[in-house]
Formats: C-alpha cells, sequence, structure tokens
C-alpha cells in the first residue's frame, strides 16, 4: 500500500479515493453526524477498515466512520516530520569528556505513533536536542555499538562492547556510560566486571523501562 | 474610549471593546470509580502514606513540535512532590502500570450529555495525552478524548456554540509552591471529568456569568454528575479587538466571573495603548534594547532590606536596564495593578523567585533603593533619564533567569498581549500562570486501542436523556409545584422520580416537590451538613404516600429518622387511622384536656387538634382529624 493511504483499507481506504483525500490532507468531512475539519493521519495497522482518524484543529484525534461520510472537501496537506531536532553539541575544554556507547534498549529508543511500540532513536545531536542539560556537565560523544534489544546481547556483542571501552580510555575520555536494555544488563555488568579490570575513568552502564520521550 | 469602572460599563462600552468570552466548563462526573483505574472516585483526605519526586521534560508532538507552555515549564527546574495515599491511588496514577479500559460509566454520562447538547457525536474514540509539565498529573501528561463536537444552547434569543465535549481525567490537588518544590496531593487525581467548550459568543460579561449557570444548571439536570465544592470548574477566555484570546483559569464560583472578565477586557485595552506608547517612542520589537548586568558589588550595603538580606545569604543581584521605557512600569493594566506586575509574575513562576517583593524598578514611588544608589546603578549601567530600570535577586541561576524573563517580557510589549494562560485572583484581578498552550502539546496515548461507539450504544443512552431543565420548568409551573421549588427540583437528581410520582402514582405535585427537595433541605439545615437520600428511600416514601399508609404530615418525620441512622420500610409502617380509632382518641384526649383549664374555646380547640395528632401523625391526614374535631386549621384548607 502506498505511504498516501497509509494504515487505511477496506471502507476506510475506498472512502478516501473517492473524495480524492490521503494521509496528510487538511479536510472537512460531511457526516450524517454533522462536520469535521482537520487532517487525516495515518491509521494505526492493527485497527480496524472502517474509520477515518481525523486530527481536528484542538490536536484531537477522533475516528470517523467510512460509512457516514457524505463528503470530503480537501483545503490542503500538513504533512508532520516526527524528528527529534538535531542539534550540535557544544564543546567546553572546561568540562570533562564523557563518552556514550549506545547498545541499544528501550533507553535508546522513542515512541512509533503509529504502532505504539517504541523504536531506536540514538545520536548526540538527537540526544541533546531532547536532554540539553547534558551540556551543562559534560563533553559528550557517542558511539552507537549495536542497536539490539538485550535479550540479544552475547558473547560477541560484549567482546565488542569491551574492547570499545579500551579504546575509548586510551583516547583519555573521564568517563564511560554505557546504555543498555534491562532485560539482561546485569549479565553484561558482570562479564565486563571480569574483561575491565582497574579501569582508571569511571564506567557506567544505564537502562530504563521508559522510553527517553516520556515527559 | 476612556477607562471606565466595572459598575459603569455597558453594552455598548464592551461592544465598542470588541468583547468576545469563551468557556471551559470542567465537570467531575458521578461514578465509582476513576476513569482509567478502579480506585475509588471522590474520596478526599489530606492524610497520606509516601511520597514520591518526580522531574518533568517536554516530549514531541506526533507532529514533530514542542509545546510553548511545555518548554516554560521545562525552564522552572521544578521538584515535584507527590503524595500518595494507599487507598485511593494505584500504580496507574503514578505512570507505573499502563491504563485499563476506560470507565464505561464515565463514557455513558459523557455520551449522554453530548447529545443533549445536540453534538454531532465522535463515531470511533481516540485517546490523547496533553502535556502537562506543571507536575499536576505525574505521567506528564492528562489522558483526555473528544466525544462529541458542534452542539449548541438556546440563550435569550439565540444560541451558543458548544465547539466540543470532551471526557479526561481530574489533576492532582495543589498543596503548596514555593521555590523550585511544588506538592501535590494525589486523590482527585484520575478521576473523570467532562470539559464543555463554548464558541467566543458571550458579548457582556454578564452574558459569560448567565451561560455558566446555564450550562452548569443543564449538565446537573442529568443528576449523574457531581456537585459541591471544586467539582465544577470553570476556565474563561476572553478577547477584545487588536487583542489575543486569553484563557484564565480556575474560576471557582460563577458571581465571580463578570468582574475578571472586565478585568481581562481591561488589562488587554490597557496593553494595547502601552503598546502604542511603546511605538510613539520609537520602541519596536526589533529595536528593543536591554541590558543585564551582575550589580551584586554596587549593592551590597544598600538599605534595601531584601536585598541586603540577600546578599548577605551569598545570592546575587541583576540589573535589567529597559531603554526608552521611563514610566510605562507604572502603566496601568488592571484595577490597582500596573506593568510591573506583569514582569513580577513572569519572574516568580518562570525563574521561581516565589517571595515577594521579588523585583524592583526606577519607576515605582514606593520606597525601594535610596535615589543615591538608583544613581550610580544608572551611572554604571549607562542609563539615561528615558530609561527604566529593574533589580532581581536570587541564586546566580534564577537570578539571570529572572533577569532575561524581565527583557523577554518588556520586548512582549511592543507587540502587544502575550498568549498566557492566567489565573484567577481573588480581588478580580488575574495574574500570570504560564504561557498559552497549542495543539503541540497533544499526542496520542498508543497505550489505548481507538474504541468504537456504535449507535446501539447512543440509541440506548439517548432513551435516558432528560429534557432540558427549563421545559422541566415549565411544566412544574403548568401543574403547580411551589415556586421557590421550581428550580431546585429541575436539575435535581429526583427529577425523573419526581415526573413519575406525578404521572404514574398520580400524587399532588407540591407533595412530591416537597418531599424530593424541600423536606431534604429543611433537614440539611437542621441537622447540618451533607445529608443524602437514596432514591430508593424517596421511592419508598412516595409510594408510602400513594397507599396512604403515610400522610403528608408524616413524611417530614420519616425523613428525618432516616437521617438519623433508621430505615425507611414501607410495609412496617402502622395502619393508616381509622374514624373508630380517630374517634375513640379524640375521646381520650378530650378527657385529659378537662384537667387543663383553658378559657379560650378556639385555644382549647387548638389544643385538642394537637394532642390528637402527637397521636395520628402520619397515619391519617390533618385535614380529616380538624374536620373531624370541627376546627379550620391550615391543613383543613387543602
Amino acid at each position: 500500500m502506498s505511504d498516501n493511504y497509509r494504515g487505511y483499507r477496506g471502507e476506510a481506504l475506498s472512502t478516501l479515493k473517492e473524495y480524492d483525500a490521503q494521509v496528510w490532507s487538511d479536510v472537512e468531512v460531511r457526516t450524517e453526524q454533522g462536520s469535521f475539519t482537520g487532517i487525516v493521519l495515518p491509521r494505526s495497522e492493527t485497527a480496524d477498515a472502517y474509520h477515518i482518524v481525523l486530527k481536528l484543529r484542538s490536536g484531537y484525534n477522533v475516528g470517523i466512520a467510512a460509512r457516514s461520510v457524505q463528503a470530503i472537501a480537501v483545503q490542503g496537506r500538513k504533512e508532520a516530520h516526527y524528528k527529534i531536532p538535531e542539534k550540535e553539541f557544544p564543546f567546553d575544554p572546561k568540562k570533562p569528556r564523557v563518552k556514550l556507547l549506545g547498545t541499544g534498549g528501550t533507553i535508546a529508543s522513542r515512541l512509533d505513533y503509529r504502532t505504539g511500540a517504541v523504536i531506536p532513536a540514538f545520536s548526540p545531536g538527537e540526544l541533546y536536542g531532547s536532554v540539553p542539560e547534558l551540556a551543562d556537565l559534560c563533553n559528550l560523544e557517542t558511539e552507537k555499538l549495536y542497536g539490539v534489544f538485550s535479550e540479544n546481547m552475547g558473547p560477541e556483542q560484549w567482546i565488542g562492547t569491551a574492547q570499545a571501552i579500551g579504546r575509548e580510555i586510551e583516547k583519555g575520555v573521564q568517563g564511560i556510560v554505557i546504555g543498555h536494555g534491562t532485560d539482561t544488563m546485569h549479565h553484561t555488568a558482570a562479564i565486563l566486571s571480569f574483561m575491565v579490570q582497574e579501569s582508571p575513568v569511571p564506567i557506567v552502564m544505564v537502562g530504563s523501562q521508559r522510553s527517553s520521550d516520556r515527559p | 474610549m476612556p477607562t471606565k469602572p466595572f459598575s459603569e460599563m455597558t453594552g455598548n462600552d464592551y461592544a465598542a471593546l470588541g468583547f468576545k468570552s469563551g468557556l471551559e466548563i470542567h465537570q467531575q462526573l458521578l461514578t465509582s470509580k476513576k476513569l482509567f483505574c478502579r480506585c475509588p472516585a471522590a474520596r478526599y483526605s489530606d492524610h497520606f502514606d509516601a511520597e514520591i519526586l518526580r522531574h518533568m521534560r517536554p516530549t514531541l508532538s506526533e507532529l514533530g513540535e514542542y509545546d510553548g507552555t511545555a518548554l516554560m515549564e521545562f525552564k522552572t527546574k521544578k521538584e515535584i512532590i507527590y503524595q500518595i495515599q494507599r487507598d485511593t491511588v494505584c500504580t496507574y496514577e503514578m505512570d507505573d502500570t499502563p491504563p485499563f479500559e476506560l470507565n464505561g460509566e464515565a463514557l455513558d454520562i459523557a455520551l449522554g450529555i453530548g447529545m443533549l447538547y445536540g453534538c454531532s457525536m465522535v463515531d470511533e474514540i481516540h485517546i490523547a495525552r496533553k502535556q502537562y509539565l506543571d507536575g499536576s498529573i505525574p505521567t506528564g501528561f492528562q489522558r483526555t478524548t473528544i466525544v462529541g463536537v458542534n452542539g449548541s444552547i438556546p440563550f435569550r434569543d439565540r444560541s451558543i456554540a458548544i465547539v466540543q465535549l470532551g471526557l479526561e481525567e481530574d489533576a492532582c490537588r495543589e498543596v503548596s509552591d514555593v521555590g523550585h518544590r511544588r506538592t501535590y496531593l494525589t486523590d482527585r487525581l484520575g478521576m473523570p471529568l467532562i470539559e464543555t467548550v463554548t464558541a467566543p459568543d458571550m458579548l457582556t460579561p454578564q452574558e459569560v456569568a448567565e451561560v455558566a449557570e446555564i450550562l452548569r444548571r443543564l449538565v446537573r439536570s442529568t443528576g449523574k454528575v457531581r456537585t459541591g465544592g471544586g467539582a465544577a470548574r470553570q476556565d474563561v477566555n476572553v478577547s477584545i479587538t487588536g487583542g489575543t484570546r486569553i484563557e484564565i483559569k480556575g474560576v471557582p464560583r460563577i458571581p465571580d466571573i463578570p468582574l475578571l472578565t472586565y478585568n481581562e477586557a481591561m488589562r488587554q485595552r490597557n496593553l494595547l495603548r502601552l503598546k502604542d506608547e511603546l511605538h510613539r517612542r520609537g520602541i519596536t520589537r526589533d529595536s528593543f534594547e536591554a541590558r543585564t548586568e551582575l550589580v551584586t558589588k554596587l549593592l551590597r550595603k544598600t538599605r534595601f532590606e531584601p536585598i541586603r538580606n540577600a546578599v548577605a545569604d551569598g545570592l546575587v543581584v541583576h540589573g535589567v536596564l529597559l531603554r526608552g521605557f521611563q514610566g510605562l512600569l507604572r502603566w496601568q493594566t488592571q484595577t490597582d495593578t500596573f506593568f510591573s506586575r506583569e514582569i513580577s509574575d513572569r519572574v516568580r513562576v518562570v525563574a521561581c523567585l516565589t517571595t515577594l517583593p521579588n523585583i524592583i524598578h526606577s519607576d515605582s514611588p514606593s520606597e525601594t533603593l535610596p535615589s543615591s544608589e538608583w544613581r550610580t546603578l544608572r551611572k554604571s549601567m549607562g542609563a539615561t533619564d528615558d530609561d527604566t530600570l529593574v533589580a532581581v535577586w536570587g541564586s546566580p541561576q534564577d537570578a539571570a533567569l529572572g533577569a532575561s524573563e524581565i527583557a523577554l517580557r518588556a520586548q512582549e510589549a511592543t507587540s502587544g498581549i502575550p498568549s498566557e494562560t492566567r489565573q484567577a485572583l481573588r480581588d478580580g484581578t488575574n495574574g500570570f500562570e504560564r504561557i498559552l498552550p497549542g495543539p503541540d502539546r497533544m499526542y496520542p496515548d498508543t497505550d489505548l486501542p481507538p474504541l468504537r461507539i456504535t449507535e446501539e450504544r447512543l440509541e440506548r443512552l439517548r432513551v435516558d436523556i432528560p429534557p432540558p431543565y427549563w421545559e422541566r420548568e415549565r411544566w412544574y409551573c403548568d401543574i403547580g409545584v411551589p415556586e421557590d421549588l421550581v428550580a431546585p427540583l429541575s436539575t435535581s437528581p429526583y427529577a425523573d422520580l419526581f415526573a413519575r410520582a406525578v404521572r404514574e402514582w398520580n400524587i399532588t405535585p407540591s407533595v412530591v416537590a416537597e418531599t424530593l427537595v424541600q423536606f431534604p433541605k429543611r433537614i440539611r439545615k437542621k441537622i447540618g451538613g451533607r445529608v443524602g437520600f437514596t432514591e430508593e428511600t424517596m421511592r419508598e416514601i412516595l409510594l408510602a404516600i400513594r397507599e396512604k399508609s403515610l400522610a403528608r404530615e408524616g413524611i417530614l418525620p420519616s425523613l428525618l429518622a432516616v437521617a438519623q441512622g433508621s430505615r425507611f420500610v414501607r410495609h412496617d409502617l402502622p395502619a393508616p387511622c381509622s374514624s373508630d380509632e380517630l374517634k375513640s382518641i379524640a375521646g381520650r384526649c378530650s378527657a385529659d384536656l378537662q384537667a387543663i383549664r383553658l378559657h379560650s374555646p378556639a385555644k382549647a380547640r387548638r389544643k385538642l387538634m394537637g394532642l390528637v395528632m402527637g397521636h395520628v401523625r402520619g397515619r391519617i391526614p390533618g385535614r380529616l382529624v380538624a374536620q373531624y374535631l370541627g376546627l379550620n386549621t391550615p391543613e383543613a384548607g387543602q
């Protein structure tokens, strides 16, 4: 199915097509119930085939039964770009260098509004865009080692992570943070405690059961 | 047009201003459980078992934008404390468990009220998250949904449009807000409420109050909403020609609305005049100039106590120069309120400098710094006689943020009126609360799937929708309900029972109205506190009246007994008093009366009536007793 009708099928899809409306169309929908004005949103893939989702001017979403639609007037188009604003991480020579090594997990994900699932999101720019006060603490660099959920971490990833830690220490960073899924974080921590001994810099593992875009 | 005091304003004056106002009314629904979990609703207590600390962060909407309010709240860096009680809060409210299914009882009530407004009902409900970063909701968002749009209610010779009807969860109750710490009680959190949003169709402050009253009574007439303190809260939107939509939040009482909206209209008018004055002085958004400087050292030994103490405590002082603003911080905005308060409010809310005064300025006639110190400051900051200086003090971060807010708010004056939500104050004026949020603070709730509203469900609910209360009132007048009972009865939860008692059980309307409205009120007055009578009790009493096993005189004593804890059982009532029994009781009483010497025969007859009624009250109508005794009493007339 084309992106112009993302998530729509059956009755709802044919109603949209009948009136030349697409996802992101700015429309006025006339129904047996009355009129609704807003933007056609993509429909969740798990939802039924009988309703069209509109974002009203007030910001609320409503579903309108395709069957009750009498006319749709397309007035324009407003496409949404869901993206954390990427900003370049500022450098302050007075602050310590900290490296964030990403392995995956919920802590490095954000919500996908269409499916309701969390999807990976991780770059220094994105992190700075969403947590700007990080710049008050350190000069942050990030490196994405892996993008796996923690149940998929194994010997290969443990070795790779330990080697990455070694490289960073040699480069002179003053602290290392490892983002990790919570399910097996304690396994990785235990393994790393054997692999990396007498580290001259603190190494912290972090995880969360909430994606970072929850308020 | 000159500024007129509130009492002298006419409809024409408001028309000349281009006054427009709309309402957003929040009304709690009468359900036993909360909206998204199974905790009990409306169990209030100041007691708590534990406290939880949270910080809030803004979230992008699914359109990829941040909301202005969310960013402002984030700037304040508040620590939020939640006081939680075992019996009223579960892990849902604390965002540690996903929501349960939407409370069907609450949804039914909301759908019913939507139909009462004649709304276009939504076919499929989508729960949204509305960001609230002030901490009033621990999740950082409120779950909310629209059930209907485009309704209307009749008002005078026109109609007022209902833009939308929402169903949402209530927020926490604020306990305190000092510095960087805000504390909330969580018992009210999550209770279901509806939000009715009208179009800006009201054209004078008085109309706003009238429409608020109509809406309040209309939803009450369903008998399915909560009443009492805090159960209904009004937000009032006000704008004038050239102004901006300003939302005054949390107006607790409808009679407060007219003065509040008047003051807001005046504030907007005066801020527009201030803008014109700034432009006349050549100050626009682009040419605006402000300078900030750390002036702690210069004021170390000041005689002005708040600053001297602050410096002694290691805090810092920032001076802010507003180029060309001379005299303008004394520009009147509301009744006895000046532009300086717009600035002070911002500093208080955004920089968390909550101890007042939090700023001083060189336009102030009141004693702050001695003039020699103002001169020193002026010299140091390069200020001319045309400029105004403002000083703000606090921790280095707070004072710096305060200084930048001062410059920001002053710059906004060059454009007119910033979009804000403002809080209603007791004296009828309003103060800054936060930047007005926009649609960007809404994003979909991915925890709950869309919910289809079937036609069958609407049909089932449509049957129970009461007629509008004004139609009930017309009928009550026609059938002779006492005048003072018409209004309370029309929005009483017993209104349906009244109709049944009159239509099906053929009981005299005035007796039913007294039973349902007047007697409970009298009892509440007598024994104090909130006394409720279940519909079941009322039904039993009315049926007893129909069966003539309870006479009119017995109603009040029966209700009083129920209020004092006993149960009313229709079948346990003593049998009605027969004429033989009345004869024998009257005979006995008459004999008793012989013992007392009463000279006036009229007095003696009244005394006899009293004695007999003492034996038969409630079992036989008083007028029959009077008739038997040959008396002309008030009861005999009925």
